[in-house]
């Protein structure tokens, strides 16, 4: 709506981001384009940067001036305006095991400036959403990591934002919650038009349900595009270069490790990677 | 560059059946910027109150303490008749020294809370909401004031059982209040500067197990500062403690007290720690 006349808007730019923990170059130089309205996926093994590149965008880390814009509001010098337009749920599981479900949403209704008379209406319309109502009243820590993931979707729903940011949103579940958890994603977005910014390791759901995705690596995006291009792409690569298994397609995942090089499990991945991932797949509380 | 989305997303016909989720569709109107920060502090109290009202455990187990002092050393020290408390029995003395020492104990460990928020990624979610680090950091400090003042009521009725006359007037208990939330603030402003500096629930447990003791000790709590050798009565000069022990014993017993000083006082150090709290949560969010 701001920015060109022809075409979506951009909801997410990032331009030669960088971010540094002491020595790590944890984003080095990425650029990033999210079109209104898109599912994309930052896609990319363990230590790629996509947590840092994600908390840069959400304001949470510090950026210079000019390098990441959400719908034209620069994060560095419009964090209010950019923070009022997102929806973020963090890869652990975040929700506040001491609360019950309808309190946790209630909280966020009460700090996006909800007003008191269509508080309660606004927060039983998010746990419908997700299909919670029956569970809304029970404490968080009851929920199992399904219901978890869903109620922090309700708690981003609540203030009706533009942008959904969701880190690693279906680790440590179960391939029913995911599909759950998926579900009520898209019948969301199908809903609002929302424009939906997600990590994932898992590329059958990277395939499944993400418009465009973006491959990173130590920091970059190595490669773009929608699924279908990338599998293509390699598979043209492939039979060019003679190497390709017979006659099956490649999958995303042949894309990854392409870009990953074999690096699944090796190399990337420091300890500290793996613990955090690990804590992401317990359960609240 | 690679193209838009291939296939734009067609808004299917019903995608959420027989559910009214028209309040999604429209973000709510920012509050004007006054606003804002007695709204925070209104949603971080509820979020205190709602978890209060459902774990009563913490309030009855840390009633304990505060018994015990006013049951054993209060009665104990009232007989033996050794501290100077201008012809108020000890234990009327002491009962203000004992609320604002538990006040002052579950604020200074308030900061094992935003570390455990911290950990479980609930600081962060709130980070990412229009509120500004100063407001979240008001909204906790309070929160943590609220706690206080429900602990403040139990020792006040603790006291009353044991037969302190405390007043009943109610202007006066808001004051009461009012010194109880502030010290309060400042104190769990303290605990979240060190948290945001030690970053870890343990270390910030260890700082807080060693200040305490000094904090209690070092101010008029137990005895008046005229008893105290000359060092510990600069200590209790710069310890806000004393000067809220001062103000609850003025407004509880009718002692003769320095309100507008100690309220002063208070104020100052609640909106520094606010200062050096807010400062430090970056290092918190990263
Ligand atoms: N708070 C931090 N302090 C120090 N180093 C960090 C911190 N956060 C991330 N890093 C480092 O930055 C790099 C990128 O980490 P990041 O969490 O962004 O990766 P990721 O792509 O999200 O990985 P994962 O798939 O495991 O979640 C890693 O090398 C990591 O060790
Ligand atoms: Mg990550």
């Amino acid at each position: 709506m701001t920015a060109n006349v022809e075409g979506p808007a951009e909801a997410v730019s990032c331009a030669q981001l960088s971010y540094s923990f002491g020595a790590t170059n944890a984003v080095d130089g990425l650029d990033l384009s999210v079109v209104e309205g898109e599912t994309f996926g930052l896609l990319g093994p363990n230590g790629a940067g996509k947590t840092t590149a994600i908390r840069c965008i959400t304001t949470l880390l510090p950026v210079p001036a000019g390098t990441v814009r959400v719908f034209g509001h620069d994060a560095a010098g419009e964090q209010m305006a950019v923070r009022r337009m997102l929806g973020y749920v963090p890869q652990q599981l975040s929700a506040d095991a001491g609360l019950t479900g309808r309190e946790n949403v209630a909280l966020f209704a009460r700090v996006f400036d909800v007003p008191r008379r269509e508080r309660a209406e606004r927060v039983g319309q998010a746990l419908a959403a997700v299909d919670l109502e029956d569970a809304a009243d029970r404490l968080a820590s009851t929920y199992s990591g399904g219901m978890v993931r869903r109620l922090e979707l309700a708690q981003a729903l609540v203030s009706a934002p533009r942008l959904l940011i969701l880190d690693e949103p279906t680790i440590g579940l179960d391939p029913i919650a995911r599909t759950g958890v998926w579900d009520h994603i898209n019948a969301v977005r199908a809903a609002t038009g929302m424009t939906v910014l997600v990590t994932t390791h898992y590329m059958d759901e990277a395939d499944q349900y993400c418009d465009r995705v973006g491959l990173m690596h130590r920091g970059r995006i190595r490669a773009l595009g929608t699924p279908a291009e990338l599998r293509r792409g390699l598979g043209e690569r492939r039979r060019a270069e003679g190497t390709a298994a017979s006659g099956a397609l490649p999958t995303l995942e042949d894309v990854f490790r392409d870009v990953a090089g074999s690096g699944l499990d090796d190399k990337s991945g420091d300890f500290r990677d793996v613990r955090s991932t690990r804590r992401t797949a317990h359960r609240v509380g | 560059m690679s193209e838009a989305p291939a296939a734009p997303h067609t808004v299917s016909a019903d995608p959420l059946p027989g559910k009214d989720i028209g309040l999604l569709l429209r973000p709510p109107r920012p509050r004007a910027g006054w606003r804002l920060l007695p709204a925070r502090v209104d949603a971080m109290c509820a979020v205190e109150l709602q978890k209060l009202r459902h774990d009563r455990t913490e309030l009855y187990t840390r009633a304990v303490q505060p018994a015990l002092w006013l049951l054993i050393f209060g009665q104990t020290f009232t007989r033996i008749k050794a501290i100077p408390t201008d012809g108020i029995p000890y234990i009327d003395y002491l009962a203000p020294g004992i609320i604002a020492q538990s006040a002052m104990f579950i604020a200074i460990f308030y900061g094992i809370q935003i570390i455990w928020e911290r950990d479980a990624g609930i600081l962060n979610k709130l980070l990412v909401t229009p509120t500004p680090r100063a407001a979240l950091i008001t909204g906790k400090a309070f929160a943590a004031g609220v706690k206080s003042l429900i602990q403040a009521v139990v020792v006040v009725v603790i006291a009353a059982v044991l037969g302190v006359a405390l007043t009943w007037n109610p202007l006066k208990l808001l004051g009461v209040a009012a010194a109880v939330i502030l010290g309060s603030a400042f104190f769990s402003c303290l605990s979240m500067t060190i948290a945001g500096i030690v970053l870890s629930r343990d270390r910030l447990m260890g700082f807080g197990q060693a200040i305490t003791m000094p904090l209690f000790f070092g101010s008029n709590a137990l005895y008046p500062v005229s008893v105290m050798p000359g060092w510990l009565q600069a200590v209790s000069l710069a310890n806000p403690l004393s000067y809220q022990v001062d103000a609850l014993r003025g407004l509880l017993l009718g002692t003769h007290a320095h309100l507008a000083a100690d309220f002063g006082v208070l104020f100052v150090a609640a909106a520094a720690g606010i200062a050096a709290a807010s400062s430090l949560l970056g290092r918190l969010a990263r």
